[in-house]
């Protein structure tokens, strides 16, 4: 299992991050907040880099993708295999996010930003998904 | 020369050679990464390359450290070198704001740095700890003087939101009730016989007498409310001169609460080889590492270059860049050898001519989120108030830590604080707000130290990496499953390109793994070039 991000474990205040994860900033991962809806999880995770109005960014010779008016959007397996990997840069969040949150966060990019993709993920789906990561995510 | 290694270095790398053989890969590298937590970094001294065949040239893209570096060496050695630099600076992430600096992020957001005269913040690397000896050797070299950077703080707070009410409690009555009661229980385990299938009855006496000193326990095997315990925790009443001077002991903390607080997480962190005293920091800024090793390029740094594609041949690399000081106009380099600093995350997007494998572990490495605050008061109350000298104070919240600068101490005026440090699920958080939303956030959640943060507050700067245009993140997050497949391709001479900077070190987002990279690159590539001739 990848020891970087892992879920927070509401009995304890703490998560130890297992691996020593170099300069880095603590030795617990901090309480993170809640995220009931796809909202919350874009808003408190993808908004990062991906930015507030999902237009992404550009920098030095490579970009942040947009989510806006993303035809990759379509097939919603893409974008939930990409949150549960990562891809290149973007890291993967199958550690920090659980089934419901990435189904939601899948809903909430495909249903906003100019896409109009409504059928659903649903939690029992990323939970497949999660069946078939590659080892480095799980 | 085995620098800090307690054992000689040929020793080890015979033993994980064999270690390689017997049990295979995996091992080895369980091995390596146990030996090499054990051990501290690997160098013994500069490489000393010499004897570049005449006129041959490399071209270096990114003027970070290991960039740098790698000129520098090679330049030693006898190749005409130039350095390619996207920003409009040298340094790459070894960089410190200072008052009349700009921060423009990816998003659109600016920022103006507003400190005083003389104060800075170290948005990157921040700290070098005793054992990076390349680091520290470069340092030396090129006349970077350097100061004690605090780590360790016994009077700085800890704080957890769930735990002892929410309030601050000094890293040293933890440290004291957290060992003492620990001591308590093995000592009277021993005492009763309950770990007699564990403990031999010639050990016995030892261990007691063991944990009675570790511990501060009293004769009887106590760890209680006293002399003894407070000389550790510190006293009610401290210890004073005259007819009063009498001390009052202090009350413990809660037993069963210090566990399930985890607050001991904070203790463990300073017993890391990382993170263990003594720490150094350059002083006036980090960057004056940066810019001490531009000093050794004179002319050979070319700012402004946004490198889009690397291609090669039999008989070159071929560089094209735009020169952003002039509209982007499309330019090519041209030299014999490329050492390549440039981060993953960039580079993964752009035009390059490797190996398959090679292409494959460029796009096989994300980038972590982190993100730091620096708040300027009008005056070091936690100093003045707290008695807080340097070091870190910890908390459960989402900035997780404030730091107190190392340097400074005891003068007056304003000075600037690392407000707070976010890596992980904090960071992405923090990275997702406007700068003036992040600083309110972490004036809030310090205030559970400082009530004064309001009072004293002057201005302020936040640095997020993954809205960073030319990192988009702060360094390598490398698995280790991603280690195992592709980072031998990654750090491979593919014909006449090698990679270069922390994340093609197993010394990942410290500086010591940028030079330890760039000085293994360029030897590399020093004996393809006379080899191939």
């Amino acid at each position: 299992m990848r020891k970087i991000f892992l879920f927070s474990v509401a009995m304890f205040a703490f998560v130890i991050s297992g691996a020593a994860r170099a300069d880095s900033a603590a030795p617990a991962t901090t309480k993170m907040v809640d995220m009931p809806s796809g909202e919350a999880v874009y808003r408190h995770i993808c908004q990062s880099c991906h930015m507030a109005d999902g237009l992404g960014a550009v920098g030095a010779g490579a970009r942040i993708p947009a989510l806006a008016h993303n035809p990759r959007l379509q097939i919603a397996s893409y974008p939930a295999t990409v949150i549960l990997n990562g891809y290149g840069g973007m890291p993967w969040f199958s550690g920090m996010l659980n089934d419901r949150q990435v189904a939601d966060v899948v809903a909430y990019i495909r249903t906003h930003f100019g896409n109009d993709y409504k059928d659903p993920l649903n939690p029992a789906d990323v939970a497949f998904m999660r069946l078939h990561l590659t080892p480095e995510a799980e | 020369m085995a620098g800090p290694s307690h054992a000689p270095l040929q020793t080890r790398r015979q033993l994980l050679g064999r270690i390689g053989t017997l049990a295979g890969s995996a091992a080895l590298y369980q091995a390596m990464t146990s030996m090499g937590h054990a051990m501290g970094t690997d160098f013994s001294g500069p490489p000393n390359l010499s004897g570049a065949k005449p006129g041959t040239s490399v071209l270096v893209l990114g003027a970070g450290l290991a960039g740098m570096l790698s000129a520098y060496e090679l330049r030693k050695a006898g190749y005409d070198v130039q350095v390619l630099e996207f920003q409009t600076r040298s340094g790459g992430r070894n960089i410190s704001l200072r008052g009349g600096d700009t921060v423009a992020e990816l998003g659109g957001a600016t920022q103006k740095v507003g400190f005083a005269a003389g104060n800075y913040l170290n948005p990157g690397p921040w700290r070098i700890p005793y054992h990076h000896q390349a680091l520290l050797h470069y340092c030396r070299e090129f006349g970077v003087q350097l100061e004690p950077f605090i780590e360790l703080n016994h009077n700085s707070w800890l704080h957890s939101t769930g735990f002892f009410g929410g309030k601050v409690v000094r890293y040293r009555e933890l440290a004291a009730d957290f060992t003492g009661f620990t001591a308590e229980l093995l000592a009277k385990a021993v005492d009763q016989h309950k770990l007699d299938d564990l403990v031999s009855a010639d050990e016995v006496a030892y261990l007691k007498n063991a944990m009675r000193g570790w511990g501060a326990l009293t004769p009887d095997l106590q760890y209680t409310k006293g002399t003894l315990s407070s000389l550790r925790r510190g006293f009610e009443k401290p210890q004073g001169g005259g007819p009063d001077g009498a001390p009052v002991p202090s009350e413990l903390m809660n037993r069963d609460e210090i566990w399930k607080s985890g607050m001991w997480n904070w203790m463990a962190f300073h017993e890391r080889l990382d993170m263990q005293t003594t720490m150094f920091q350059p002083v006036g800024g980090m960057d004056s590492i940066g810019k001490a090793f531009a000093r050794q390029l004179p002319g050979l740094i070319h700012l402004n270059c946004k490198v889009t594609a690397i291609h090669q041949d039999n008989s070159g690399v071929s560089v094209t860049y735009n020169d952003m000081g002039h509209s982007g106009a499309v330019r090519h380099a041209r030299a014999d050898y490329c050492v390549c600093t440039i981060p993953l995350s960039i580079l993964s997007q752009l035009d390059v001519q490797v190996s398959d494998g090679m292409k494959a572990a460029i796009a096989a490495v994300p980038y972590g989120s982190s993100v730091k605050l620096g708040l300027e008061f009008k005056r070091r109350f936690w100093e003045e108030d707290d008695k807080i000298y340097g070091g870190i104070s910890f908390t459960n919240q989402p900035i997780s830590q404030v730091s107190y600068p190392s340097h400074g101490i005891f003068s007056k005026g304003p000075a600037v604080l690392l407000g707070g440090y976010m890596f992980g699920p904090a960071a992405y958080d923090f990275a997702g707000m406007t700068p003036q939303e992040r600083l309110e956030k972490g004036i809030k959640q310090g205030l559970a130290f400082h009530p004064q943060y309001r009072k004293e507050f002057l201005n302020g700067v936040s640095y997020a990496w993954s809205r960073t245009p030319w990192t988009l993140g702060c360094c390598a997050l490398w698995s280790e499953e991603a280690r195992k497949t592709h980072y031998q391709a990654l750090c491979a001479v593919d014909q006449r390109v090698v990679l270069a900077g922390e994340h093609a070190s197993y010394v990942g987002c410290w500086q010591e793994g940028a030079v330890l990279s760039a000085l293994d690159a360029v030897t590399r590539l020093h004996k393809r070039a006379l080899g191939a001739a």
